[in-house]
């Protein structure tokens, strides 16, 4: 199985040269820590800014920038400041070339849950709806199963949905899976010491298995 | 050059009456109207409708307006800081509408822009899209937003003028730019108020039309929500 910061590990070898990114909250966050020094990639956050730097330090705060979790950030070289309102015409237009987010479900046919828990949790959507209605390539960071045991990647979602048929690829602490584009989970990779009967066991969705599929390696 | 500087606060505030609709700017606690809000929360008025895209924490920002229980409606994208807010919410006390962040900057930048709608992808196959007309453009389905406007629009920017004109710094800027356009009467406070002409105008992100008054904003907190530090 993996651990977080190894999710976010395998999900950075995803990333390509020259792309602009925008990285959800949580483990995606993480991805930043794992994208290799040779690579220029340009980190969007949502509030207003492209060029994402490392935290500060301590006499480096400054409660005028922070990311789209509200964290003290940096800025890198290079970077540029701009209202939300400009902020999202570029990720609905298209510019914004990877989305990773997490999420509390997704089905086999893309759709992606993580914004709501009826009842429960109203905390509202943010950005997560303008980003998975616009981004041509949506990378979800997430937990195979819940705490209880139940998969998250189902057949249909059963928690209010954010986007439909947008997802296109998960790494689960189980697995690396495509989602294909006539449904169904094609698994690409499973975690070390994790087999493919417990990824089959542990996906409620229609699971696709195409010859060895191999284990991941980590350094 | 028409001089829109009031004092303070308080009299910034004087003419906002209940049930009024209102827009602060800000993102989280950054770039947040912090001198209005406490002006506001000295003002025996309730009813009110409030547009921002996030609803302060328990103790700060328009968090403290709904401890006074001020607000009737929220309309926000993200309000998960605030213990007080989903309280008022799950009891049925306050009235929500949740909406797509992007959705939220563009429908305050309609109105601002004088664009009565628009057609966004956000929302479409989620309950978002409830009673909203979908449309098909080339193979892909929008749905349809209209604009957002306010009585009143607070914002806060690092520097102004006399004019109105402002200049944010960072990611303060956020929302304030176009709820500055968006508001009847906009009420911006600056941290540095200077004379007419000592900016530069190649640096003004708001021009002055859309501000009919400015102050010289005092004691900023600044609240930082998620203090994150690099190691070492």
């Amino acid at each position: 199985m993996l651990n977080k910061d190894q999710i976010a590990q395998r999900i950075a070898r995803e990333v390509q040269n020259g792309q602009y990114i925008n990285l959800g909250i949580g483990i995606p966050t993480l991805v930043a820590n794992y994208i290799p020094d040779d690579l220029e990639v340009v980190l969007q956050s949502e509030n207003g800014l492209l060029g994402i730097g490392p935290f500060p330090t301590e006499d480096k705060v400054d409660p005028d920038l922070i990311n789209a979790g509200k964290q003290t950030i940096t800025m890198t070289k290079g970077s540029a400041l701009f209202n939300s309102a400009e902020s999202f015409a570029m990720i609905r237009g298209g510019h914004v070339q990877l989305t990773i987010l997490g999420a509390m479900e997704v089905s086999e046919n893309g759709d992606i849950a993580n914004w709501k828990i009826p009842g429960k949790m109203v905390k509202g959507m943010g950005g997560a709806m303008d980003l998975v209605a616009s981004a041509e390539n949506i990378i979800v960071a997430m937990q195979h199963c819940s705490k209880s045991g139940e998969s998250k990647l189902l057949k249909e979602c059963s928690l209010p949905i954010t986007g439909i048929r947008c997802v296109k690829k998960i790494v689960t602490d189980l697995a690396v899976l495509d989602v294909l584009p006539e449904g169904g989970f094609k698994l690409l990779e499973r975690a070390p010491g994790v087999s493919v009967e417990e990824i089959q066991e542990k996906t409620e969705g229609k699971l696709v298995v195409e010859g060895e599929i191999p284990e991941m390696r980590f350094e | 050059m028409i001089n829109k500087t009031i004092a303070n606060a308080a009299e910034a505030v004087e003419d906002v009456f209940s049930n009024a609709v209102l827009m602060f700017g800000g993102f989280g606690l950054s770039g947040i109207p912090e001198n209005s809000i406490q002006a506001l929360l000295d003002k025996d008025i309730n009813g009110l409708t409030c547009i921002s895209n996030n609803a302060g924490v328990d103790d700060f920002g328009i968090g403290l307006m709904l401890q006074k229980r001020m607000v009737k409606k929220m309309i926000s994208s993200y309000v998960g800081e605030n213990a007080e807010f989903e309280r008022q919410l799950l009891s049925g006390e306050l009235e929500v509408e949740l909406i797509p962040q992007g959705t939220l900057a563009e429908r305050v930048r309609a109105g601002g822009a004088g664009i009565p709608a628009f057609f966004t992808p956000a929302g479409v196959g989620t309950e978002v899209a409830n009673g909203k007309e979908l449309r098909e453009f080339d193979g892909k389905l929008y749905l349809l937003e209209r604009w957002l406007k306010a009585d009143f629009a607070f914002v806060k920017a690092w520097k102004g003028d006399t004019a109105g004109n402002l200049i944010f710094k960072g990611t303060a800027r956020n929302f304030n730019p176009m709820m500055a356009a968006a508001g009847k009467i906009t009420i911006a406070e600056v941290e540095e108020l200077v004379p007419a002409g000592e900016l530069n105008p190649n640096e003004i992100h708001t021009p002055g039309i859309y501000v009919q008054r400015i102050f010289q904003g005092k004691d900023y907190e600044k609240r930082i929500e998620q203090r994150t530090v690099a190691k070492g």
